[in-house]
């Protein structure tokens, strides 16, 4: 069965199982592998997609459910990693083993597009879906606030650079007084 | 076909670089052009087998330690780099193929674990750096006509110093490799380091924000097939017989083949290989440990400490000591089995051919992998291939083989390339766990309220009968009981005996192994004495540590930047807890609440290591902070329980993580220390369980001696 979408601004044909779901059309049938597999089930957020702007477990989405939408994964939030949440990520150097951050990022992206400035209360609903085994939870947090501040003030200031990001809750290297 | 070239070992020169560990360091011999990755656009000059240079001024350092979060890739590099005068910005890495040279001398094969990387590391990485940068000076020096004394090596270029001649690393390699490698070569001092200790952002993070970094999962060859087992539910059992004909008929499933352990269903993509699993008819021969659960297990541990088990550490007389004891104190702990529960299940990708293997695997043990494949596809471990991806997570679970040989098997069996895929419930009911444990204490406090005597008597699943029987002597597996035998405090009359336990569940290195239970028994009973001697959890252990400084520096970092002492907000406790693992120094305070169902909230860790040199603060700070998430997860929410010798827990659902809204403030320091490196991916977990344990005693006055903590044990 044809399946026309829009993924990642291109207009995309599939011929598969309309019971496939989504995470393993991008992966197996299309190569796009960024989008990861972790439970099959809608419980760890590693799979998140956005169907039309919303973050989406791609591995419960049957492929007929996305005929005539518009689908944007890891690989289509940005060509060249500037989008602002990218942009913090990498500022605060946020992943560890890595596996889980691209549905982290869909869902903070997703989260930044319909609350611009979330609280932490806000965060905690929207990344509660998301698993992370390495821990990196508190980057993450303070990863989302930055991309606010950079969704709304792009430009750096002068003499900035990423390593002035201090770290959140820490003192590193060094405290016995 | 792979594009690359087998290594010719002959090409390796044991040169015979001793560092102060005593390892000997291979060298790939000058000159050669090994070309050990898919082909670049330039050849690259060989340096060593650590450091590669192309004409265009790249420099690539191989990393021969996997990269699972802990930010190795980065670490080893800056080392490599810091000797070599590179410019880090165009500082390139690639995973390393399995070979001899890059073996761990801490383990004898090549692999990461251990929390050993950087203390194993330290040294051959700067004389790789070292070495590469004389070799640059020594052909800089012959092209110029000067001494090599007189050149230096600066961002990327070696520096004629007088003339303030220049030439770029790359300009200067390919004669650089057929310089003599320097027998000796002198390392910065320490004051002089430009990269080491300085925060650096990780090498992985761009691939890691955009989708490209490749894990295991992710490995895409021309023509490969995608393959999934279904495995008998209860460990030990087999398959009676099966029926693959529904299987069969579904579009897309290319065969379905009964491996050793299970049934194979391959396809032309996971799912429908899943989708093929789900139509599989299999009756399984349970075997002999249908009957086992939880409960049996454990009775075999408790029948087992009723006798007298091997002595694994004998100080004084503990029958003498607690007789003349004040008063004598009594617990019995207990811990479950653990999952690893990496966010990237286990998967392999193997191409069988009659010339050798490729393998494709997230692995942390490169050596077990390449002797694996070569022993199934009945070839030379040489002409096994093992390309290191990123992985999806370790925490030890990848120190097994076991996917790498499922894939191996069913691409000889299709004879083309396979990569198999397990699924969550796969990974959560087939893994090798951390082991359970069970552990009788006793202790006698004199009227001074020190302790007189500490006997502690260990029954627990042995991971080296599983992993490497042939370490373990006299019955003693020393990780059953790390974490306790060791206890730091001074006791003068000491007692730990074992009961090695081997039953069908598999077992596996556990992020911070024994220590991650050991460390939860002897620091919560540490903590019933210091209530009996009625003293301050902190000032009773701090007493007892006086012949143990830096164990005793992270406990009194730890206990003032957390304000031990200081009034807290009402509803909220303080618990301690300290531990040495793996040559690491940790101290953990924690500040929790208790719900009325008993729900215990976790509001802020307090964390002070001292793991030596601290090589990137940066990363040392997300060990430190992930390793205690992880210890969160496990004090508070999961445990593998056994039911028909099977386990009960299946995905998520039933085997929950922390998740974002129950990670609390988490503050890291380290002591600052000029020794040799020591690990950070695990040291900062076993303290986390015993310290939540010690605040909910002080929050209820209950004394919670087995894991998980449950709100039904508290409310």
């Amino acid at each position: 069965m044809a399946i026309h979408f829009t993924l990642n601004g291109k207009a995309v044909t599939v011929s598969v199982n309309p019971d496939m779901p989504l995470l393993w059309v991008l992966r197996d049938t299309l190569n796009m592998t960024g989008t990861k597999f972790g439970c099959g089930m809608a419980l760890c957020g590693a799979c998140t997609v956005h169907i039309n702007g919303d973050a989406i477990r791609s591995c419960v989405t049957p492929i007929s459910a996305i005929a005539g939408k518009t689908v944007t994964t890891i690989e289509g939030l940005s060509a060249d990693r500037s989008h602002p949440v990218q942009r913090a990520w990498m500022e605060i150097d946020v992943p560890q083993c890595g596996y889980c951050q691209s549905g982290q990022i869909m869902t903070a992206s997703a989260l930044l597009a319909k609350t611009p400035k979330p609280t932490d209360a806000q965060i905690d609903d929207a990344m509660t879906g998301n698993i992370c085994r390495c821990g990196t939870y508190p980057r993450i947090r303070k990863a989302i606030h930055r991309a606010a501040e950079l969704r709304t003030a792009p430009a750096k200031p002068a003499g900035a650079t990423a390593d002035d990001v201090p770290l959140a809750d820490s003192v590193l290297a060094g405290g016995a007084e | 076909m792979s594009a690359t070239t087998p290594v010719d070992r002959r090409s390796f020169l044991k040169t015979g670089i001793a560092g102060a560990t005593g390892l000997v360091i291979g060298f790939y011999l000058p000159g050669r052009r090994e070309v050990l990755a898919a082909a670049p656009d330039a050849t690259p000059a060989v340096l060593n087998a650590w450091v590669h240079i192309t004409p265009d001024d790249k420099v690539t350092i191989l990393i021969s330690k996997s990269e699972m979060g802990q930010g190795v890739e980065t670490s080893l590099a800056m080392l490599a780099a810091e000797e070599l005068g590179c410019d880090w910005k165009r500082i390139n890495t690639e995973f390393a193929p399995a070979d001899k040279v890059y073996y761990d001398p801490a383990f004898g094969m090549q692999g990461t674990g251990g929390s050993q990387s950087m203390h194993s590391c330290w040294e051959p990485m700067r004389k790789a750096g070292a070495t590469a940068r004389e070799m640059l000076i020594g052909a800089a020096a012959q092209k110029w006509g000067v001494d090599a004394s007189e050149c230096r090596a600066e961002s990327g270029s070696i520096v004629h110093t007088a003339t303030k001649r220049r030439a770029t690393f790359g300009s200067l390699a390919d004669a650089a490799a057929q310089v003599p490698q320097p027998k000796d070569v002198k390392l910065k001092d320490p004051s002089q380091f430009t990269i080491v200790g300085k925060p650096t952002k990780r090498l992985d993070t761009p691939k890691k924000v955009n989708g490209t970094a490749e894990f295991g999962i992710d490995v895409r060859r021309p023509g490969m097939l995608h393959a999934s087992v279904e495995h008998c539910p209860v460990f030990g059992g087999k398959v009676a017989s099966f029926d693959a004909t529904k299987a069969k008929a579904i579009p897309g499933v290319k065969d379905v083949i009964q491996i050793p352990t299970g049934i194979a269903v391959v396809a032309d993509n996971t799912w429908t290989a899943f989708q093929g699993r789900k139509a599989l008819d299999i009756k399984w021969d349970e075997g002999p440990n249908a009957a086992v659960t939880s409960a049996s297990i454990r009775k075999s541990f408790e029948d087992a400490c009723e006798k007298p088990g091997v002595v694994s550490r004998k100080e004084g007389d503990a029958a003498a000591g607690l007789a003349s004891a004040a008063q004598k104190i009594e617990a019995v702990y207990e811990a479950p089995y653990q999952a690893h529960a990496t966010m990237e299940p286990m998967n392999g990708t193997a191409d069988v051919r009659a010339d050798g293997v490729d393998l494709w695997v997230p692995t942390q043990f490169q050596t077990p992998s390449q002797g694996m494949a070569a022993g199934i596809a009945g070839v030379k471990p040489e002409s096994v291939k093992v390309h290191t991806t990123y992985l999806g997570g370790g925490f030890g679970r990848r120190g097994w083989s076991d996917f790498v040989a499922e894939s191996t098997i069913v691409s000889k069996a299709m004879g083309a390339p396979v990569q198999v895929t397990w699924t969550r419930e796969d990974d959560t009911q087939h893994d090798y766990y951390r082991p359970a444990s069970y552990i009788k204490m006793s202790a006698g406090l004199g009227a001074d309220g020190k302790p007189t005597a500490f006997t502690a008597r260990v029954a627990c699943d042995s991971i080296m009968s599983w992993f490497f029987p042939g370490s373990i002597t006299n019955g003693l597996d020393s990780s059953s009981v790390e974490g306790v035998s060791d206890i730091a405090y001074d006791i003068p009359n000491i007692l730990v005996d074992y009961h090695l336990m081997k039953g069908p569940i598999p077992m596996g290195f556990w992020r911070s192994v024994g220590a991650s239970q050991n460390g939860f028994f002897s620091e919560g009973f540490v903590d019933e004495l210091a209530a009996a001697a009625k003293k301050d959890p902190y000032e009773f252990r701090r007493d007892l540590l006086a012949k143990q400084p830096r164990l005793l520096s992270v406990l009194n970092l730890a206990a003032q930047k957390a304000g031990w002492g200081t009034p807290l907000p009402k509803g909220r406790f303080r618990g301690i807890a300290c531990l040495e693992a793996f040559s690491t120094y940790a101290a953990e305070v924690v500040e929790i609440s208790i719900d009325k169902d008993g729900t215990v909230n976790v509001h802020r860790v307090v964390a002070a290591l001292d793991c030596g040199r601290v090589i990137n603060p940066d990363t040392a700070e997300g060990q430190v902070s992930g390793a205690i998430v992880y210890g969160i997860t496990a004090a508070l929410k999961t445990e593998i329980t056994i039911d028909r010798g099977r386990v009960v827990q299946t995905n998520f659902d039933t085997n929950p993580m922390l998740r974002m809204n129950e990670v609390p403030k988490i503050e890291v320091y380290f002591v600052p220390s000029e020794e040799t490196p020591t690990g950070l991916g695990e040291p900062a977990v076993p303290p986390v369980a015993p310290a939540i344990g010690n605040a909910i005693f002080v929050a209820t006055g209950k004394r919670l001696r087995r894991l998980p903590f449950k709100p039904e044990d508290i409310a």
